[in-house]
């Protein structure tokens, strides 16, 4: 029998280091067991965080040399690399690919690894749920890819407008793969959003108070935020895509009264957002790095935050932009055309505050800096064209040509990519003890900036020549033979610079530098830990007093001192503290789950379940629920040892 | 283990600040080439040929001269400020750099608030007075014609009140010079876009619903269309052309295409008819026959037009004769089935469509 009292308990506030007894008891405790069934079982935010940054690398990759394909084809006027069924899968395959299934969980993967450390926490809020999102993903992008292997993948861009979407003009599988693969996937964003939230408000260091959350906290918090809220608009878009197409609903079909342009309605105000929401962490994550390579706190964080947050408020109300030649009335659209400039405000808050902290701090050169400023300059071109395309008569005359497939570009590339390649230089030590390699990251660096400014700025020049995107081929006398050229050149030149970074990594893993735990003189909680951290990330919970802990006896900014080395021992099962959302006052010590291969049961049931939609087949929809209602059953059964109820005195 | 480089001030440019000029420059380039560029580059945004198309490129230039100035300038305040006197990362360790808050940098974002929200306020209010401007012609339209997209060509029929003096055509549209004409946009199956952009931009074809937008052209030419809606598998092969006419020839083409062409009279050209009219009737229509199918472009004055299959061939007899020989070569996945004509099938059809003047 056990009783309320046995959990009430103050912990002890001593210090400690990571080779003392009480690090070898967490580690005993917090360790993942090697075998199968800790590989699938395995909870560890570390262990997920890095499952992410390979697989959505891995996506990465398969949607770069499908680019690679796609850019033989258009090289020049007239080839015959591709049949237009192949380069149309091709190129759907590789938007879906970037854009889902690169472009957030990369970002996802960064922050799964890092969140703990910088809040000063030892896990996600949810670890069996942070689990249980990365699988989901994981079979969703293979969910995808299964259509594509068999030549059934999407067709119809990542975009997927109906009615070419609809059975009678794409009555094979590609669509239904697609259809089904994304509410797959949007689940395990959805799954993911939640744990980030609940993560941000519940889990953190005594005095972690909202006001010293790191720039990293705010992007994902933000963006996991927006992402609730737009992806259930696009996960109902593709149900009645599908019912439309299987079941015989007229949501979409025009002839009995359905609606085309609801689609795009309801793809829209989920596709803006997710725009912000696959740039907000990336661009929060620059916010944290770079002044560490300025010397300096970021100039106006404050703002900066608030600007990140006000991007993704006035993200959600300018999906009509992608829609200015859709005949909608002017009136309305005009609208659309302010709230568009109205959200540049807010990005040029965090471009000054950038440049601010370069031109006042004191720059530290390498390749990680490299990106980071970069970053700041691509941004700034996918941010004037964007501006451009905001004027409502302008993009009457651009949109749908590659004009906006270079502004995508910039915007993706530069303030995705470079920010995560400036992260990969800058966490990498952290992640595995290492130093990547400076001379190969200096070509690396300058491999893949002159490379995508080659390959992608003409692809602006292109657009302004009238060639329109997504065609699969270009007649000749139209005068869009060199500048498509230099793209293809441009590209390859790109590919060549990120094969430089694969074999740093694989290089440098085993045989770099050893970077100790804060090899940039960093400011945040996540280089008080050793590098790899260990299962548990601090040995006592630390106590936080400023925004820049390990910087605060050189700012002298503030009276107290964060507690690093001293702090709460929580060492009677997986423990961590929770602490009250806006002050981080610590009111509890949780009890966290051990590692579960039920999550991945789980996910894999929920995918057998759409497995079952795709083939219309009742007995693996059936079979694949009570499967799941079991795994569901055995993960959540209710045990004595994680009841929580303790108060903690900090 | 950490070590402190200070370097000097560098004088040498960044690459960051040579690619900013490379940018203004590329601009540059294509915005005066582009009005001179006409013939080899028959799409460009540059060179407008209509006030709708004028006005709008005149906001464009302004955009784009925003947007270089803005790359330009921010590309100088980031190469110049990697170029101060700073720190070489040779391996590092806690607490053995300085750190400190050098004052000075909220100014950078009250100046460049102020600046970007001037910009972005005197671009709101051109875009507007751009819209009020293209939203109607300044005379009512005469002309209405009503445009279908079709998976992959253009449909084209020109509205009159007298009934009699209605006709269709297709991927060839005539228009008088210098009149407003009314285009009432549709679609047979997906959606398509309407783009001629010497004229003006996109207004898209949307099944269950007609747009409307209108175009005008200053002077007499042929401007070149072309499907800006992804479409499917040969949305690439979508083009057409809009043909400017002194309002004289403009009514004679009128006319000409109220009449059939006159019946075939030399042998092969009278076989061909009968083989037209059984193998390709039910799809295609030839005014004054028993072809009158309506799925594929009117062919009733085919022999006049410049192009085939919308843009994807020059109208001259091999193409055409390798065309009907093997529509799914040149435009794989199009609508037009492999006929499998015998040899002379397909030399007299060929002969009775060069009739269709």
């Amino acid at each position: 029998m056990v009783t309320v009292a046995d959990y009430s308990r103050v912990p002890e506030v001593t210090p400690a280091d990571y080779g003392s007894p009480l690090a070898e008891r967490l580690e005993t405790l917090w360790e993942t067991k090697p075998g199968l069934i800790g590989w699938f079982g395995t909870v560890d935010h570390k262990e997920i965080g890095l499952r992410y940054l390979v697989t959505s690398f891995a996506f990465l990759i398969l949607g770069g040399i499908e680019a690679a394909v796609m850019r033989l084809q258009l090289s020049w006027h007239d080839q015959t690399v591709l049949t237009p069924t192949q380069y149309n899968e091709l190129f759907s395959m590789h938007g879906v690919t970037m854009i889902f299934l690169y472009a957030m969980p990369v970002l996802s993967g960064f922050s799964n690894y890092l969140w703990p450390l910088i809040l000063g926490s030892r896990d996600m809020a949810l670890p069996r749920l942070n689990a249980f999102s990365y699988w989901l993903y994981l079979f969703s992008g293979l969910f995808l890819y299964a259509g594509f292997i068999i030549g059934a993948g999407p067709n119809d861009g990542w975009f997927n407008y109906v009615p070419y979407a609809s059975k009678p003009y794409n009555p094979g599988l590609n669509q239904d793969f697609y259809a089904l693969g994304f509410i797959l996937f949007g689940l395990s964003q959805t799954v993911g959003g939640i744990n980030f939230m609940v993560t941000a408000l519940r889990t953190r260091a005594p005095g972690m108070s909202i006001n010293r959350f790191p720039m990293m906290i705010w992007g994902t918090l933000t963006a996991s935020a927006g992402n609730l809220l737009a992806i259930p608009s696009v996960s109902l878009a593709f149900f009645m895509l599908w019912t439309d197409r299987q079941l015989g609903t007229h949501f979409y079909n025009a002839p009995e009264g359905g609606q085309p342009l609801l689609w795009q309605h309801l793809f829209w105000m989920f596709g803006h957002p997710w725009v912000y929401a696959i740039v907000l962490p990336a661009m929060s994550m620059v916010s944290d790095a770079l002044p560490v390579f300025c010397r300096r706190p970021l100039v106006a964080q404050t703002a900066v935050a608030l600007a990140t947050v006000v991007t993704m408020i006035i993200g959600f109300g300018v999906w009509v932009h992608h829609m200015f030649a859709t005949g909608l009335p002017n009136l309305s659209m005009s609208f659309f055309n302010a709230a568009s400039l109205i959200i540049v405000v807010p990005s040029a808050i965090s471009v000054f505050a950038w440049i601010a902290t370069i031109r006042t701090g004191r720059f530290v050169l390498c390749t990680a800096s490299l990106f980071f400023a970069s970053f700041i300059f691509l941004f700034v071109i996918g941010g004037v064209s964007g501006f451009l395309t905001a004027a409502i008569p302008v993009d009457w005359q651009v949109t749908d040509t590659y004009f906006v497939v270079g502004h995508i570009h910039y915007v993706l590339i530069g303030i995705n990519l470079f920010a995560v390649m400036g992260g990969i230089y800058f966490w990498f030590p952290k992640m595995t003890g290492h130093m990547l390699n400076e001379r190969l990251g200096r070509w690396n660096f300058w491999l893949m900036f002159a490379g995508f400014n080659l390959g992608f700025f003409p692809m602006h020049i292109a657009g302004l020549l009238g060639m329109p995107r997504r065609i699969y081929t270009f007649p000749d006398g139209v005068g869009w033979n060199i500048v498509n050229l230099i793209t293809t050149l441009g590209a390859y030149l790109f590919a060549i610079g990120f094969v430089v970074l694969l074999a740093n990594v694989l290089l440098s893993r085993k045989h770099g530098a050893v970077a100790g735990p804060n090899p940039w003189d960093a400011a945040g909680l996540e280089w008080s830990v050793p590098s790899p951290p260990p299962p548990y990330n601090f040995v006592v919970i630390p106590t936080v007093s400023s925004r820049h802990p390990l910087w605060e006896d050189r700012l002298r900014e503030t009276e107290g001192h964060s507690s690093i080395h001293e702090g709460a021992v929580l060492d009677a099962d997986k423990e961590t503290l929770g602490v009250s959302t806006m002050d981080a006052i610590p009111d509890v010590i949780l009890k966290m789950p051990h590692d579960s291969v039920m999550p991945f049961v789980l996910a894999l049931c929920i995918t057998g379940v759409f497995v079952g939609l795709l083939l219309l087949s009742l007995v693996a929809i059936g079979t694949s629920l009570v499967l799941g209602l079991v795994a569901a059953l055995v993960w959540l059964w209710p045990r004595a040892e994680l009841g929580q109820r303790t108060e903690a005195v900090p | 283990m950490g070590d402190l480089v200070i370097i000097s001030r560098e004088r040498i440019p960044t690459a960051m600040n040579r690619i900013s000029c490379a940018t203004a420059l590329a601009v540059a380039v294509v915005a005066v080439s582009g009005p001179a560029a006409r013939a080899d580059a028959p799409m460009s945004l540059f060179s407008a040929f209509s006030d709708k198309a004028r006005s709008i490129l005149n906001l464009n230039y302004a955009l784009l001269a925003v947007c270089v100035i803005v790359i330009a300038v921010i590309g100088v305040l980031i190469g110049t400020g990697l170029a101060r006197p700073r720190l070489r990362f040779q391996g590092g360790g806690a607490g053995v750099w300085p750190v400190s808050r050098p004052p000075g940098g909220l100014r950078w974002i009250y100046f460049g608030l102020a600046l970007t929200a001037l910009t972005l306020l005197g671009s709101l209010v051109w875009s507007m007075a751009v819209i009020a401007h293209v939203a109607a012609p300044r005379t009512t339209p005469a002309l209405t014609i009503d445009v279908t997209g079709h998976q992959w060509w253009w449909e084209a029929r020109y509205a009159a009140t007298i009934q009699s003096r209605q006709f269709t055509t297709a991927n060839e549209i005539h228009i008088p010079v210098g009149l407003p004409v009314h285009l009432r946009l549709k679609s047979a199956d997906v959606i398509h876009s309407f783009w001629v952009p010497a004229l003006s931009g996109k207004t898209d074809l949307i099944p269950g619903q007609v747009n409307e937008t209108w175009i005008e052209a200053g002077e007499p030419g042929a401007y070149r269309g072309q499907c800006a809606e992804y479409c499917g598998l040969q949305h690439a092969h979508m083009a057409f052309s809009v043909i400017a006419d002194p309002p004289g020839a403009f009514n004679a083409w009128w006319d000409a295409q109220l009449r059939p062409s006159p019946p075939p009279t030399d042998g092969p050209a009278v076989v061909g008819q009968q083989a037209f009219v059984r193998r390709c009737g039910a799809c295609h229509a030839v005014l004054g026959t028993m072809a009158g199918g309506i799925y594929g472009p009117d062919l009733t004055h085919l022999a006049r037009r410049t192009s085939l299959a919308a843009g994807t061939l020059p109208n001259t007899p091999g193409h055409l004769a390798a065309w009907i020989a093997d529509p799914q070569g040149p435009k794989p996945g199009n609508k037009m089935p492999p006929l499998a004509l015998s040899g002379p099938e397909l030399v007299s059809i060929q002969a009775y469509l060069a009739t269709l003047q």
